[in-house]
């Protein structure tokens, strides 16, 4: 019956298969292992640099920690939170204006040219965002500022922003909306008090996700919000002058000639982990318990 | 009996000649050996049962129909008998399938070299869309690592003429699968099941997603093939059971009600259920 | 239902509901906007900035001579050129996709075609991780634990084994430091597997069940069936995924910056430290005083801008192209 000739036995055939899943299985060993490593070398080296003074001083000059004199990032942390809030001030309605035009008006002119800018502004390197917001915030200003790393990291988040949202948004089925419209509402109570409202958590999600990329962000902040040894004596000085952030601070803990320094570079690693991995499990688990609603 | 079918190739356009010349067939239908057989039968997915208890042979040469209203483990049935359940994460499948007298389900026996023994067609055409018309073709000869050119050609050209697309297709076989349209890509799918030489066609409702002229077409196909080959056809379209098979199985609710020559079934069912539906009653 | 419709009837009727409705629709649509093209105008306004702050250092050197350029003197000659961090960027970008790729493609067909549904879940979770880990947190790890681990394991003993052997191969392998462009290349590749990983795996999920089992009853083993059927299928957005790789690391500034040494001396080696266009940005903005040297660092933003730009574009127009519906090939 048979004419044709096998070349390959299916023995053969089997081992490939198996060769191919074994290869499949190692390729994921492979980067695990690094991941699981550089986790537990931030986790070990991070708990053993921690302490008190950590939360509750300022770093100073080098010679405070080289002479054992108490030394913490509290201006760091604070500091995160003043421009990882700015930032978020300026980011979300940007954001959320230009998600809700992409969604909720679906044949506007300006769609096309926007989803396709917005693209390309999310695929942008952050040390570009950090350029221009020293060209438009510090030039003018002429200082380095909080606000000026406020404005960089809300580059970064706008355009995640106006992608989640739209998407959330887009989850949305259009009967809510023409329910909305069959009332008399108009359209725009329609997309405030309804379909706003129906998205809350796909928002929340977005929120988070950018708020997390941002904050890990250290590139646009070098010279924009520069840093800073110090706490502000004003909390003006937060907004208006110069001032610290954790990923900034790490990397220059880092790159410092003080192994007192190198110490608290690995517990600023630890803190800065922590809280950008929090958000984005909170945003994972958030998205999970959307989906099984 | 050989010439006969060649001159029918010829000669038929309209249906009643093809169900003359399949009413001479089934006089004869002692000759053609039992190629497949079921016994006992059961698919279940989870807790469900989808085919309960099914024993039916498939003769050589012959077209077997499997009809019934939707959901009655027709296709269910016919992907047990090529082991596509395997796949499958929760269906089970037990009793025996024999091909040739060897259960399909030993657990010795592989999967792969059944299902190069068994072919199967699908419901909807599905050429692998990046490949090339030649290399959709020859798929299942590549696997085994057959790479002479020569010979490639040869099978290309017997199975898409065996098919009833060569003359179609014969100019542009560097041609993406994906660019044929709808029936073609049905017989480019055919055609890559014949390639490989398979002892039994499976098909599974193979013209539901053509015109009437494609099916037409596949219908002609079927009866040219099953001078090779042994032919089980699910289809929920009772005229092409009708004008294409020899043998007839009636499922309903996973049970096989009645099973016979399709003639004696569709002129006089044994069974009250049979004849309701045959006559549109239901389903 | 007869109280909504006298509802609606009131406000239609109201003066207050049509400046209600009417205007309120009109405010919100042009807030919304607004709000659109301010991004546009960011975009723009991201090009338009950079080159306008590069155009000193473009007009010193002219805009070929500032790519084509090798020299780069901040200190005594003030001359810049761009070429040498143009080729570090995309010397380890094309080196860490080469690395990243196929692992990264890999780990995309097991989470989707082999491994159990748990097993899958954590596994992705684990390389969402890679992707939100802060690159200074990778960087940090790098510069005190990875580098000097690959200088005393790999770099010294290649390069002890090369100085007996084949001497002539010292200067192409160049300083064996620990921090340079070998180490950089595999933490970026490593950074940039979770972008590949994801789109991979979502254009195989895509994959029709139908294709699949196609490939299944002509015979084919596991393999064959995801050689055969999956990744021809799927390829769009496998590749889409390799370009947004090669984008991110294009852009990724922290961690290189830490690892690659940052040597602005034309032609690199391969464990000697060199330089990117990132990395030459962080290192020398912020201590920057002359316009001109400020200039060519804006300048380089600018051509870092162009290229990023390239790439991007190039992915979108890909998926586009390679994507396959409803067995068309599109």
């Amino acid at each position: 019956m048979r004419s044709i000739p096998e070349n390959k036995t299916l023995f053969q055939r089997r081992l490939w298969d198996r060769f191919m899943v074994g290869l499949l299985l190692l390729s994921t060993i492979l980067v695990m292992v690094p991941l699981l490593i550089i986790i537990g070398y931030v986790i070990v080296n991070g708990i053993s640099a921690l302490n008190w003074e950590f939360f509750t001083e300022e770093l100073g000059s080098p010679a405070r920690a080289m002479q054992g004199r108490p030394t913490g990032l509290i201006h760091t942390i604070l500091g995160t939170a003043v421009v990882d809030l700015i930032a978020l001030i300026i980011a979300a309605p940007v954001g959320l204006g230009a998600g809700i035009l992409l969604s909720e008006y679906p044949d506007h002119k300006l769609n096309p040219p926007l989803r396709i800018i917005n693209d390309t502004l999310n695929g942008m390197p952050a040390i570009l965002k950090g350029l221009l917001a020293f060209a438009l915030i510090v030039k003018p200003m002429g200082t380095f500022s909080g606000l000026a790393g406020g404005f960089a990291l809300a580059f970064v988040m706008i355009p995640i922003i106006a992608r989640s949202t739209e998407s959330a948004l887009m989850n949305i089925p259009w009967s809510i909306r023409e329910a909305g419209l069959a009332i008399g509402l108009p359209r725009w109570r329609v997309v405030l008090s309804t379909v706003m409202p129906a998205a809350r958590t796909g928002l929340v999600t977005g929120f988070l996700i950018a708020f997390a990329r941002a904050a890990g962000e250290a590139a646009p902040l070098m010279f924009t919000s520069f840093g800073n040894n110090y706490l502000p004596r004003h909390w003006t000085g937060m907004i208006l002058g110069p001032v610290d952030t954790l990923p900034q601070r790490l990397y220059s803990l880092a790159i410092s000639p003080y192994k007192e320094w190198h110490a608290m570079g690995w517990a600023a690693g630890i803190v800065l982990l922590v809280f950008v991995i929090t958000l984005f499990i909170t945003a994972r688990f958030l998205t999970r318990v959307k989906k099984e609603d | 009996m050989e010439t006969m079918l060649k001159n029918k190739k010829i000669q038929v356009t309209g249906l009643s000649k093809e169900n003359e010349v399949v009413n001479i067939t089934n006089r004869e239908n002692g000759a053609y050996p039992v190629r497949m057989e079921t016994r006992n039968l059961n698919v279940k997915y989870g807790k469900v049962s989808a085919v309960k208890n099914i024993s039916l042979p498939v003769y050589n040469e012959r077209v077997t129909a499997l009809i019934g209203p939707s959901g009655c483990g027709k296709t269910t049935f016919l992907r047990a008998l090529n082991r596509m359940h395997d796949l499958t994460r929760n269906a089970s499948v037990t009793g025996e399938v024999l091909l040739d007298g060897n259960n399909i389900y030993n657990p010795k026996v592989n999967p792969v070299t059944i299902r190069r023994k068994i072919g199967m067609v699908f419901q909807k055409p599905t050429p692998f869309p990046t490949m090339s018309i030649f290399n959709n073709v020859v798929a299942g000869l590549k696997l085994v690592g057959i790479r002479n050119k020569a010979l490639l050609n040869e099978v290309c050209e017997k199975a898409l003429t065996q098919a009833a697309l060569f003359d179609e297709v014969k100019d542009r076989l560097n041609s993406p699968g994906g660019s044929l349209s709808g029936g073609q890509q049905q017989r480019l799918s055919i055609a890559r099941a014949l390639a490989i030489e398979p002892e039994v066609l499976l098909m599974d409702e193979p013209t539901s997603s053509l015109d009437p002229q494609s099916s037409s077409k596949i219908e002609d196909l079927i009866h040219e093939l099953k001078k090779n080959y042994a032919i089980v056809i699910v289809t929920h379209n009772l005229q092409q059971a009708g004008r294409v098979s020899d043998y007839t199985g009636f499922f309903f609710l996973g049970e096989l009600i009645e099973f016979g020559e399709t003639e004696k079934m569709y002129t006089n069912p044994a069974h009250k259920r049979t004849e309701e539906y045959l006559t549109g009653k239901f389903g | 239902m007869k109280k909504k419709e006298e509802q609606i009837n009131n406000v239609l009727k109201k003066p207050v509901g049509i400046i209600y409705r009417w205007l309120g629709d009109r405010i919100f649509l042009s807030a919304a906007v607004i709000l659109g093209l301010s991004i546009i105008f960011l975009s723009l306004s991201m090009a338009w900035v950079l080159y306008g702050e590069g155009s000193l250092s473009f007009g010193e050197f002219g805009f070929w001579g500032f790519l084509r350029g090798t020299t780069w003197d901040p200190g005594i000659q003030l001359i810049f050129g761009a070429l040498p961090f143009i080729f570090g960027t995309i010397v380890t970008s094309v080196a860490a996709l080469l690395i990243a790729f196929f692992p990264a493609m890999a780990i995309g067909i097991f989470i989707a075609e082999y491994a159990p549904r748990w097993l899958g879940n954590i596994i992705e979770n684990l390389v969402h991780l890679i992707a939100a880990i802060p690159s200074v947190v990778i960087g940090i790890w790098g510069i005190f634990v990875f580098a000097p681990w690959m200088r005393e394991k790999v770099y010294l003993p290649v390069f002890n084994w090369a100085a007996e052997h084949y001497p002539s191969l010292l200067p192409v392998l160049g300083n064996p430091m620990g921090y340079g462009m070998a180490s950089a290349i595999i933490i970026l590749a490593l950074m940039i597997i979770p972008y590949t990983t994801a789109l991979t795996r979502d254009a195989i999920r895509q994959v029709p069940k139908e294709q699949r089992e196609a490939a299944w009853a002509l015979g084919a083993t596991r393999w064959e069936v995801i050689r055969m059927a999956v990744i021809p299928y799927a390829r769009g957005g496998i590749l889409a995924g390799a370009i947004l790789s090669f984008g991110r690391a294009i852009g990724e500034t922290m961690a290189v910056a830490m690892l690659i040494g940052n040597k602005n001396n034309f032609p690199f080696s391969i464990m000697g430290p060199a330089a990117t266009m990132p990395s030459v940005i962080i290192n020398e903005f912020r201590e920057a005083v002359g316009s001109l040297h400020l200039s060519s660092l804006m300048a380089i933003g600018f051509v870092l801008f162009v290229i990023s730009l390239i790439v991007n574009l190039l992915a979108a127009y890909i998926t586009r192209k390679l994507s396959i519906s409803g067995g068309q090939v599109a």
